[in-house]
């Protein structure tokens, strides 16, 4: 192809970026799912959906089917989402209190939510909300609930962190947010599948998108058997 | 229990908020904040509050401003932990205040369970992790859940849009957030609004909170009952 790739198109190439992987999620949300996207990275996933999917973005402050960020004389500080940035309304959204907006989360009404991640291990736990060093200030929000809540539970994060070592690990090391939860997780360099790995008898990971990485090195770099799915 | 109080003074709705109180106070972030009825409760002068809140103040304001006063004790919340905390941050770095850190789920629903009469219930969230350490724990069809007992307020402090001059309330968009949760939790309901409209002014298939729930309704431009 002679067109630039657009955000839209993998970089088989290389890792893939932000928006990248936010457009590959967003390609997975089945059409007319009801989905919670956590703050920070996985509100990207918003601008990828694709115009008339019908899915339908949940947030935790007590709204169903809320718009793109509001701006200029949009901003009504009554109408924000879970990251407290004013939101728009779409037709056909919905207000409730905060009892009924987790009682849709745990009560498996949710078919979608993305989270970002410090870890997570083989099986699926997930270490997302506090960093357990001494000096921080524990801060869980609606983490805990959407972790066990939500029928498919994706994690959108980069494959290693900062200082290099993997986030994907046999054992998260960081405290836990939820058991066994995680359902996939869309990395930089490939998605994982791990309900589909969840009581593999070799222990391995599926992988699959591979992305400016080859298997043999990614399995040289973590500390999991990963296999191509 | 009568129909709701209307007052025009926020000083004279938290008058009788004593010492050592378990406060719950809406909002999520400043959306659904009382901001009036925490700066009347500041200039009243109650202290060791326990406040119940997602979250703990955001900038200088409202709940923010209840703490750097050093009125709170201990504050129960989900997301103590922004941008703008720095209110908090800096009196839990120092030593000086208590945090017990709730889901945000439980947070609702164990206001929703005080406010039901129920004495506890068994949740899925956070088991594994160390916010139900300690906690008794059932496994239901296979499924294994901790037990969470509820949070009762001596008082609510809560923003809703409208009100009636009984005390039935209707919110705004995302502001309504743990308004209606609170006003079921706590022996005192206080409620700030923009407007109290005459009986009959509220469509009754749209009250969010019925007047049941409220004691005391705070509107500057109403007139008292």
């Amino acid at each position: 192809m002679s067109t630039p790739s657009t955000s839209s198109a993998p970089a088989e190439a290389g890792p893939r970026d932000k928006h990248a992987l936010a457009a590959a999620i967003a390609r997975d949300v089945p059409d007319g799912a009801y989905v919670n996207l956590g703050i920070g990275q996985p509100t990207l996933v918003a601008e990828h959906l694709r115009e008339g999917s019908g899915v339908v973005l949940h947030t935790e402050n007590g709204m169903l089917n809320f718009g793109p960020v509001a701006t200029g004389d949009d901003v009504d500080l009554d109408l924000t989402n879970a990251g407290k940035i004013p939101v728009t309304e779409l037709p056909g959204a919905a207000y409730f209190h905060h009892a009924d907006s987790f009682a849709m989360m745990r009560g498996g009404h949710l078919d979608v939510c993305v989270l970002g991640a410090f870890q997570v291990s083989a099986n699926g736990d997930l270490a997302n909300w506090h960093t357990g060093a001494p000096d921080a200030i524990p801060a869980v929000g609606g983490a805990m609930d959407l972790a066990i809540g939500a029928e498919q539970v994706w994690v959108m994060m980069t494959l290693f962190a900062k200082d290099g070592t993997a986030k994907i690990v046999p054992t998260c090391t960081y405290p836990l947010t939820g058991l066994a939860c995680v359902d996939r997780v869309y990395t930089d360099l490939g998605t994982f599948e791990l309900a589909a790995s969840r009581g593999r008898a070799d222990g391995a990971v599926v992988v699959r998108d591979l992305s400016g990485i080859s298997l043999e090195e990614l399995g040289g770099r973590l500390d999991v058997p990963v296999v191509l799915g | 229990m009568s129909a709701a109080s209307i007052l025009a003074s926020y000083a004279d709705a938290v008058a009788d908020v004593e010492d050592g109180a378990t406060v719950l106070v809406g909002g999520f972030g400043m959306a659904g904040m009382p901001v009036e009825l925490i700066d009347a409760l500041i200039e009243q002068g109650a202290k060791d509050l326990v406040i119940v809140s997602n979250n703990a103040g955001n900038g200088d304001t409202g709940l923010a401003a209840l703490l750097a006063a050093k009125r709170v004790r201990k504050v129960v919340c989900s997301f103590p932990r922004q941008s703008d905390s720095w209110v908090f941050d800096g009196l839990y770095r120092a030593g000086q205040i208590e945090l017990e850190v709730v889901p945000q789920g439980n947070l609702a629903e164990r206001m929703r369970a005080a406010g039901a009469g129920i004495g506890a219930f068994f949740c899925p969230t956070g088991v594994g992790t160390p916010l139900t350490e300690g906690k008794e724990t059932r496994v239901i069809d296979g499924r294994t859940y901790a037990l969470e007992y509820p949070i009762k307020g001596d008082v609510a402090l809560i923003k809703a849009h409208r009100a009636d001059t009984m005390g039935n309330l209707v919110y705004r968009k995302t502001a309504r957030n743990f308004g209606p949760v609170m006003a079921t939790a706590a022996r005192t309901v206080i409620a700030q609004v923009s407007e109290v409209v005459p009986l009959g002014g509220l469509d009754p298939e749209v009250v969010v909170t019925p007047s049941i729930y409220v004691d005391r309704v705070v509107c500057p431009t109403a007139q008292e009952s």
